[in-house]
């Protein structure tokens, strides 16, 4: 759509630009989206200027692996590859486990720009892929929200998406993940589903699908479009608005979706087998139920057809409910996956699936993390609700659904936070555009180019902009709100704006911009250091052991050590097998020799280990230690014991108080071995703020291959079997005994020669072989 | 259930009355895609699910042609002129003609 809302103004006649109210809306309306691209594009490279072009965390190392792979070795490759370096050694089939959205994507870019011989390097297209796509998101945006509300609305709702910490926290320069696409895709699905239930058209029905489909091949969070659009069509039967327009655009937005939608190798054939996927289809049988009784009802007006229609209605959503839980009860449908209940029950996943609950973007959202991604948009989104449910159509049935059941699940999880981030967007501009209406009514200008004129200027100009917004008021002054009162809301509101633009660059600058790959520290003088140990750690992986070797860490670093170091990995971020995962976490919470068991079994060449003491960062394993203990006893509760490695009185130490498992065991070892720095007493640990409890061991079974400069990453090569536990034989016992030995040289059984050979007498005749 | 033997032959004859030929046409060829997809299944439940992409692939598109072509039966039906404003018969008609360019691209692409 951008490309066609480009060439309007090219188009429009040149008679006087200020007389033409349409075209200079459209004239504004182009321009402010262009600025709200350039300023998302802009706020989203803190991390580029700070550090460097560079890929950032965990995650988005995998999508760079393959995306490089693709580009290498083609797509059909791509789709095929079976990645030997990634849970050894179990394999990995990466094509059929991966969502390809991404990789395509910049795969595409990078493909289009090399056709223009114009030589980008892939690394670069994949960091600048999610600030690009913000751009594309507030658009998406901005249309989706002119066709709810009204096009001042959707300048007001672009601005806000391109800038909101919510999304940058997932698409900033660097973070080349699933989410800096999927939000563009799902913006733009949700604009065109809107779209085609106002028309009623199969073509943009289709078109739906179609980004549906783009939307499935990049993130799994389509399961939310899945499960939002039957639900929307649901409650609009509910509420009596059955249409025949909306009865065509489900229906072929329903048909050809699933049948795309399982065209993706990863999704397969899901969406027919399992439970999140059943509401559409339910959904589907029932339109069409009440599709033919409508028909027959038109056919024969008169007859008591009313009773029979709703009974009929009701029968079939019985009959379609008892069918989906009867195959569900005969297997033929998979049950709901563990998943989504954590969604429905929090607690499900901290008693029932610990990998889950370990990860920290899963943990159920705190009021002050919603303020701080969404600042000014969480107070007045409800505004702009109320608004919607208040003047309802059928497109604000669906925002209302779409803002309350976002509301629920980002607080559910931090990450689908992300999910809600649009759609208060959304809402809040429609709230300011509202706002702004109501207190320049008056004006002589036409309402619509005022309002755009306001949210082009509150854009990132806010400073400038009190005064001319001002002076339209200024005129006129009447019945309605006195000038006093509409200047001082009018003030307040550029101030809020205003310092929301502020807090946005600060957030995404302060929070969201670090690679967490690279760190920085600044010192008393605000003098920045760079420490760069995990490249550090990683470079000599890859310089200095063999091609093949197995590295053991835990899974949070899998794909850094594939992506930088490449190097064979057991576990990795696709948390796929819970087992092999509580096999490493029970390596690693054994005592050295019960570790060097499960390592021998595994062929360990190498353990990793990541330690903050030193310098006091706390995102190290020792921290994350007592999951990896969790994770190991869900599987071997016979050996691994929680409470084992908490002190008597339940606290998790590592000083002297510590209990006797937890200082012996294998993660504990390795970090503290040889462990003198980080401060006054030598030794001491900076991020637990303790003195290690068990210092000064010898290790047996593993020696320290390398530690970095700042000790963050430490890595142990294991021994062989023949290297370790000999006893120590006196110099003088070395001497091998040489009573028995028979001289070889006087020997006739000499090595080297036949049995039987003749003998050689001089002067006698060479007797014959027998 | 006696009004209900009553109203089909009723309906019946409304049917044949009212509806225009255009739709008519429509109807024989949604009856006709119709059985196609009752015999996929059919065949499905007898001989067994095997290649299973190639049986959704068949049946999902037997499927959509249904709902096609009931969509444009709606998008002509000259009594739907409120429902559907700004859609013609002919863009009807091209829509239909464009969805079912994607939909059997897809379907040849699925049925392997």
């Amino acid at each position: 759509m951008p490309a066609s809302s480009v060439e309007k103004p090219l188009n429009s006649p040149n008679k006087g630009l200020f007389n033409n109210t349409a075209g200079f809306s459209t004239l504004i309306t182009v321009t402010v989206l262009l600025l709200a691209w350039l300023a998302g594009f802009a706020s989203r490279l803190f991390a580029v200027i700070r550090f460097e072009s560079i890929i950032h965390e965990f995650d988005p190392w995998f999508n760079y692996r393959s995306t490089a792979y693709m580009v290498q070795h083609g797509f059909y490759n791509f789709l095929n590859w079976f990645d030997e370096r990634a849970w050894y050694p179990l394999g990995r089939i990466v094509g059929g486990t991966v969502y390809p959205g991404l990789m395509i994507t910049s795969g595409t870019i990078h493909w289009i720009l090399h056709t223009l011989n114009i030589p980008i390097h892939i690394r670069d297209i994949c960091v600048f892929l999610a600030p690009v796509f913000s751009g594309l998101t507030a658009i998406a945006t901005y249309l989706l929200t002119s066709e709810l509300w009204s096009r001042g609305a959707g300048l007001f709702a672009a601005c806000f998406i391109a800038i909101v910490p919510g999304y940058s926290s997932r698409s900033v320069a660097g973070s080349y993940d699933n989410e800096g696409i999927a939000i563009f895709a799902l913006q733009f699905t949700y604009y065109l589903w809107l779209k085609s239930v106002k028309s009623g058209s199969v073509f943009w029905s289709v078109c739906t699908a179609l980004s549906y489909f783009y939307m499935v091949s990049a993130w799994g969070g389509y399961v939310f479009i899945i499960n939002l659009i039957p639900l929307h069509v649901f409650v609009l039967l509910i509420m009596g608005r059955f249409s025949q327009r909306l009865f065509v655009s489900y229906t072929v937005f329903y048909i050809i979706g699933l049948l795309l939608s399982m065209q993706i190798p990863f999704v397969g054939f899901q969406p027919i087998r399992t439970s999140e996927h059943m509401a559409a289809s339910g959904v589907f049988a029932l339109l069409m139920a009440i599709g033919a009784l409508k028909y027959l009802h038109s056919l024969n007006p008169k007859g008591q057809w009313k009773q029979l229609l709703i009974l009929g209605g009701l029968l079939a959503a019985a009959a379609v409910f008892i069918a989906v839980v009867l195959l569900t009860y005969m297997g033929v449908i998979a049950p709901w996956s563990g998943r989504f209940y954590s969604l429905w029950d929090t607690g499900y996943a901290k008693i029932h699936i610990p990998i889950i609950a370990s990860v920290s973007e899963h943990q159920p959202t705190t009021w002050s993390s919603f303020f701080f991604d969404l600042h000014v948009l969480v107070c007045t989104f409800p505004v702009g609700l109320w608004y919607c449910i208040k003047n309802i159509n059928d497109e604000r049935v669906f925002v209302a659904l779409y803002a309350l059941s976002a509301v629920y699940f980002a607080g559910v999880m931090v990450r689908l936070m992300l999910t809600l981030t649009p759609v208060v967007c959304v809402l809040a501009g429609i709230a300011f555009s509202i706002l702004l209406d109501l207190v320049l009514r008056e004006d002589e200008l036409p309402i619509p180019q005022t309002e755009s004129e306001e949210s082009k200027s509150l854009y990132d100009k806010a400073g400038k902009l009190k005064k001319r917004a001002h002076e339209p008021t200024l005129p006129t002054d009447n019945t309605g709100l006195g000038m006093n009162v509409r200047s001082g809301i009018l003030i307040a509101f550029m101030i809020l704006l205003m310092l929301f633009s502020v807090h946005c660059t600060w957030a995404t600058s302060n929070a969201y911009s670090s690679p967490s790959i690279v760190l920085a520290s600044y010192g008393n003088d605000g003098s920045r250091k760079i420490l760069d140990d995990f490249r550090e750690a990683y470079g000599w992986l890859s310089q200095n052991t063999a091609e093949d070797a197995r590295v053991m860490s835990w899974w949070d670093y899998g794909y850094q050590i594939a992506g930088m170091g490449n190097r064979t990995t057991l576990v990795d971020n696709n948390t796929w097998n819970n087992s092999h995962i509580a096999l490493v976490g029970k390596a690693m919470a054994s005592n050295e020799s019960a570790a060097y068991e499960i390592m021998t079994m595994l062929d360990v060449d190498y353990v990793l280990v990541i330690f903050g003491g030193a310098i006091g960062y706390s995102g190290d394993d020792i921290n994350k230690f007592i999951w990896m203990v969790r994770i190991a006893e869900g599987e071997h509760p016979k050996d691994i014991h929680e409470a084992d490695y908490f002190t008597e009185r339940g606290e998790y130490r590592v000083d002297s108080e510590a209990s006797k498992t937890m200082l012996n065991c294998l993660m504990y070892k390795l970090s503290y071995y040889r462990y003198d720095s980080g401060g006054s007493p030598p030794g001491y640990d900076r991020t637990r703020g303790a003195l290690p409890g068990n210092r000064g061991f010898k290790l047996t079974y593993l020696e320290e291959a390398y530690t970095t400069e700042h000790w963050l990453v430490r890595i142990y090569r294991v021994k062989k079997p023949d290297e370790f536990n000999r006893p120590r034989i006196p110099l003088a016992k070395r001497i091998i005994s040489t009573t028995n030995a028979v001289s070889k040289k006087t020997s006739k059984r000499r090595k080297g020669l036949l049995k039987n050979k003749p003998t050689l007498v001089k002067g006698k005749k060479v007797s014959r072989l027998e | 259930m006696s009004s209900l033997t009553s109203v089909v032959p009723k309906l019946y004859q409304e049917y044949i009355t009212k509806t225009p030929k255009k739709l008519k046409i429509i109807d024989a060829y949604l009856l006709y895609v119709f059985l196609t997809a009752v015999i996929q299944f059919v065949y499905c439940c007898l001989v067994g699910t095997f290649p299973f992409n190639s049986f959704l692939s068949g049946f999902i598109s037997t499927v959509s042609s249904f709902v096609l072509g009931v969509c444009l039966r709606l998008q002509v039906n000259p009594e739907n002129k409120n429902e559907f404003q700004g859609l013609s018969a002919e863009r009807g008609f091209a829509d239909f003609i464009f969805a079912h360019l994607v939909l059997h691209l897809v379907v040849i692409n699925f049925i392997g």
